[in-house]
């Protein structure tokens, strides 16, 4: 029953929220209700136990004639994601505090409506539930970005949505075909688990998956969508997206695309890794040429996705440990660096890096929480983004030399961009906009130094993250390889 | 059975009373009427059917499941007709009664059990239809409307015809279970009349239902139409004209699949692409729900094709997610084209801010007809891929799957300009009677879509 509690939470705080209509209380609304999402997960986390595999499992029938049960549960794996989509709303929304959205009331009630549809897609069981759960994510999204989005937002936005509903659509061809396979013709994910189909069958299931996710995330070459969106939504359109959004592509990966087609992985898991290291080089070139400092952003995020599906890639312990705790760092990364720029965006009224300089002496505070941030995203030791960075690395490196030494080129390339950056909008002379920066304060100081305490905590001591994912995706990985190796299916 | 004989008998009854003149009375007694026959249709569900006067009719659940969707939409779109017939002639009488008519035409066709009675029904149906598409007289659009609907049904009806005479001359018999017994007892000595009857039968049926590439009166006749006679053939006529496609198909033909599933895969591919391809350079909402309905004959086609235990039921969900969502959308038509004077996609813009309940239910309709999950369309649409890869046709269903997200496009036009475009505009008056019809369907809709177990065991 938790689970319910914790998926209905957010939709009826949505109704409540958008009830506010046009009052800006709608917000404080949002917020104290995200909090109490929040408090809900950490009393989840509190009685949630690593070793013992899915748990908080709610199963009752929903679809019969169809064949789909609604049948959700925790295990390590959903429980990070979980712990991230709450953590990181709360933290969005009071974010978006110094912003007047107008109709406030929608604005807050979309986000939470988004959030049911994310925790959904992080525990269903159930392949049609997964499927509802991944589009009902997306439509809140759309219309977030396209109603309050920048001047370009319709054409950028329905280019989106179609991408991205195309590459699910074409999920749900592999999904139906999976479930007209198992004897008794249901969604379980369990099912599809014992099916033992030819290889050419996987492989066909897998690239219908692998659409999906790859345009989700994106890999290299499904990202074309993804600057222009991020670049053109709000910033909480844009933290959602990119803070917690992608994940669903990468738990994609990590649950239902390898798992359900192991064979199709051995054929294809390959070319999947050559796209996504390919991704990351690609994107941090493109990356170092950018002015428009959120379209940096953008691609370093491009980049670093790049890692993490490369890390899931390889299959192997430290590469899909590293994946899962830096789906976590790069959430909070990059949530923090978005937010950051819109500081910077709503003071100086630009987004060209060429015509910032000198905030650094204007705002102290500011430029502080900047640099852990910034730390962070370029994986120094001490901050999380190390860790992540550290532990993929090395499970590619057990995999293939060659993979490690191009995909490290992420961690060069991401501190010279991310530096660059930098160095031109906080120091060198000051440009007359920038002579009247004012320091943060109220909410957007809460905002930075929560991150900022994270960022150095999970750095310094990252064993309990790891320890709640590392039983499941140990089974996870074993079960796999037992599959791919045996042929016969074994017990999951 | 008590639903034909209710449904005619309301007709003579509402023509009476535009006789003596009593205009107040039509729109309740028709209703009421409607509302008598859709709970006596319920009250036949569940009863076990034999065919009745001599195998004439079989009114089985199947029957009364596709007569209540049938009952149900056009007690909608009569709902939506208060003050829409008396603005546009002043015989208002006839247009209840022509449209009633034409629905004991639709109760026959859902209901036959011999093909003699599959005719008759197609044939009061076509004819009422053919007159309601006129009967703006002085209107030279709706006047080229009936003309082209009349000529190209009535060609069809050739085609319809001489199938059923081929299938006789094979057969020896219109009855569906001699036919049955026909093919069964020597599946593979069946006379080549026998195919050339099912192809004719096809393209005949083809035309009824406004499939690719027998689709070319649609866009015209829809057009030219009166709109709220345009709702009542988009969603009643075309609900019908699958019923009669399948349980003719389901009962019959079933055992020659071999020999037909190839010509309806090809029709079906056919009615997507030309029917998304096209919808996408329409500029005025009419036209675009025209042709986006020739592309949901391609997704409904595909329950015809692979022909199993839930066709019916697949059907069936699809068909009232489609009549519930394009009736949604119709009365949005109508108000805005009695009120801005136009259509085009330009005209929605703004419209979210002066009449946000107006935009909310469109959306949800919009939604639903592109297959978006949570509403009905998404299960209907959900339902016609499962059984087509039931029958393991995946390219179809692949060429599907890229066309629904064509269909994206040109659905989310309308969203886009009620809600992300700005324009000075005055507020649309909404009746009560539109509010009630649009407040319950966008609910059903999302009831079906989280729901739909309420409907899929109906039959």
């Amino acid at each position: 029953m938790e689970i319910l509690l914790l998926i209905f939470l957010p939709l009826a705080g949505a109704i409540i929220v958008s009830l506010f209509g046009k009052h800006q209380q709608a917000k404080t609304a949002a917020f104290i209700w995200s909090l109490l999402s929040l408090g809900f997960t950490g009393y989840l986390l509190d009685g949630f136990d690593p070793a013992a595999g899915t748990q908080f499992t709610v199963d009752f029938p929903w679809l019969l004639s169809l064949g789909s049960r609604f049948n959700a549960g925790i295990d390590g794996i959903s429980m990070l994601l979980v712990l991230l989509t709450n953590a990181l709303v709360p933290l969005i929304i009071l974010a978006s505090f110094s912003h007047n959205y107008k109709s406030p009331g929608a604005f807050y009630g979309l986000i939470l409506f988004m959030q049911s549809g994310l925790l959904l897609v992080f525990t269903a069981l159930d392949a049609f539930l997964f499927y509802v759960g991944w589009e009902i994510a997306l439509i809140p999204i759309y219309f977030i970005c396209a109603i309050w989005g920048g001047s370009n937002r319709i054409k950028v936005n329905i280019k989106f949505f179609i991408y991205t509903f195309a590459g699910s659509l074409i999920m749900l061809l592999g999904i139906i075909y999976m479930a007209q396979q198992t004897p008794d013709k249901t969604f379980d994910l369990l099912g599809f688990y014992q099916l033992s189909l030819s290889t050419s069958e996987q492989s066909w299931v897998f690239l219908a998956f692998f659409m999906a996710f790859a345009i989700k995330m994106p890999i290299f070459p499904f990202h074309t969508w993804q600057p222009d969106t991020y670049t053109e939504s709000p910033t909480a359109g844009t933290m959602l997206l990119s803070g917690i959004m992608l994940k669903m592509g990468t738990y994609g990966a990590i649950r239902w695309l390898i798992p359900v087609a192991p064979l199709g992985f051995a054929q294809w898991g390959q070319t999947a890794l050559t796209l996504a290291v390919i991704g990351i080089v690609y994107a941090s070139l493109i990356a170092f040429t950018q002015k428009d400092i959120k379209r940096l952003v953008a691609y370093s995020s491009i980049a670093h996705v790049g890692l993490i599906a490369a890390g899931i890639f390889v299959w192997n312990l430290q590469g899909l440990q590293g994946a899962m705790i830096q789906m976590l760092n790069h959430g909070l990364n990059v949530f923090g660096l978005f937010f950051v720029l819109d500081i910077i965006i709503r003071r100086l009224g630009t987004r060209d890096m060429d015509k910032m300089g000198g905030i650094a002496k204007m705002a102290p505070k500011f430029s502080i929480t900047f640099l852990i941030i910034l730390l962070g995203t370029v994986a120094l030791p001490l901050t999380n983004g190390f860790i992540g960075e550290f532990l993929l690395l090395m499970g590619l490196y057990n995999y293939n030399i060659w993979a490690s030494a191009i995909a490290g080129l992420t961690i060069i390339l991401g501190a010279v961009y991310m530096l660059r950056m930098y160095q031109r909008i906080m120091f060198g002379p000051s440009a007359d906009n920038t002579l009247t920066f004012a320091d943060i304060a109220g909410t957007e100081k809460v905002v930075l130094f929560v991150v900022c305490a994270l960022i150095l905590f999970i750095g310094v001591y990252p064993k309990p993250l790891l320890a709640i994912s590392e039983t499941s995706t140990r089974e996870l990985i074993d079960f796999v390889n037992g599959k791919i190796a045996g042929g016969s299916p074994t017990n999951y | 059975m008590s639903v034909l004989i209710t449904i005619s008998l309301l007709a003579i009854l509402v023509l009476y009373l535009g006789l003596f003149k009593a205009k107040k009375a039509l729109l309740p007694v028709s209703i009421l009427g409607l509302l008598g026959a859709l709970s006596l249709s319920f009250y036949e569900w569940g009863s076990y059917a034999q065919p009745i006067y001599n195998g004439m009719m079989l009114f089985d659940n199947f029957a009364a499941a596709f007569s209540g969707i049938t009952i149900l939409s056009t007690l909608l779109i009569f709902l939506l007709s208060k003050d829409y017939f008396e603005r546009i002639s002043s015989n208002i009488a006839e247009y209840y009664t022509v449209i009633l008519f034409s629905l004991a035409g639709i109760i026959v066709m859902v209901s036959y059990h011999n093909l003699t009675m599959l005719f008759i029904g197609i044939e009061i149906m076509s004819v009422s239809l053919y007159i309601l598409a006129g009967i703006k007289k002085r209107d030279f659009a709706s006047n080229e409307a009936a003309l082209k609907y009349f000529l190209m049904g009535a060609f069809s009806t050739g085609f319809l015809l001489f199938g059923i005479a081929l299938l006789y001359g094979a057969s020896g018999s219109f009855d569906l279970l001699e036919i049955r017994n026909y093919i069964l007892s020597a599946p593979q000595e069946v006379s080549p009349l026998f195919y050339g009857g099912i192809l004719l039968l096809i393209v005949g049926l083809c035309f009824k239902v406004g499939a690719a590439p027998f689709h070319f009166w649609a866009p015209d006749v829809y057009e030219g139409s009166p709109s709220l006679i345009t709702a009542y053939m988009s969603t009643v006529v075309k609900t019908a004209g699958f019923a009669a496609f399948l349980r003719l198909f389901l009962f019959c033909f079933s055992p020659l699949s071999e020999f037909w599933s190839p010509v309806l895969v090809t029709l079906a591919a056919l009615s997507l692409l030309i029917g998304n391809i096209t919808a996408v350079y329409q500029q005025h909402f009419k036209r675009m729900l025209a042709y986006s309905s020739i592309s949901h004959v391609g997704y409904m086609l595909f329950a015809v094709i692979s022909l199993n235990g839930s066709s019916d039921t697949s059907i069936f969900v699809y068909a009232a997610a489609y009549s519930i969502a394009s009736i949604m959308a119709f009365a949005a038509l109508i108000l805005l084209q009695r009120q801005v004077g136009t259509d085009s996609f330009d005209s929605f813009n703004g419209l979210a801010r002066k009449n946000p309940f107006l935009a909310l239910t469109l959306t949800v309709a919009m939604l639903s007809l592109a297959g978006i999950p949570l509403t009905a369309g998404f299960i209907g649409k959900f339902m016609m891929f499962t059984s087509a890869l039931s029958t393991y046709h995946t390219y179809l269903v692949l060429f599907a799957v890229l066309n629904a997200a064509i269909g994206i496009f040109y659905y989310f036009r309308v969203i886009v300009a009620m809600y992300f475009k700005e324009a000075d505009r005055h507020e649309l008056i909404v009746s009560p009677y539109y509010r009630l019809v649009l407040g319950l369907s966008a609910a059903a809709t999302i009831l079906l879509g989280v729901y739909p177990e309420l409907i899929s065991r109906l039959i």
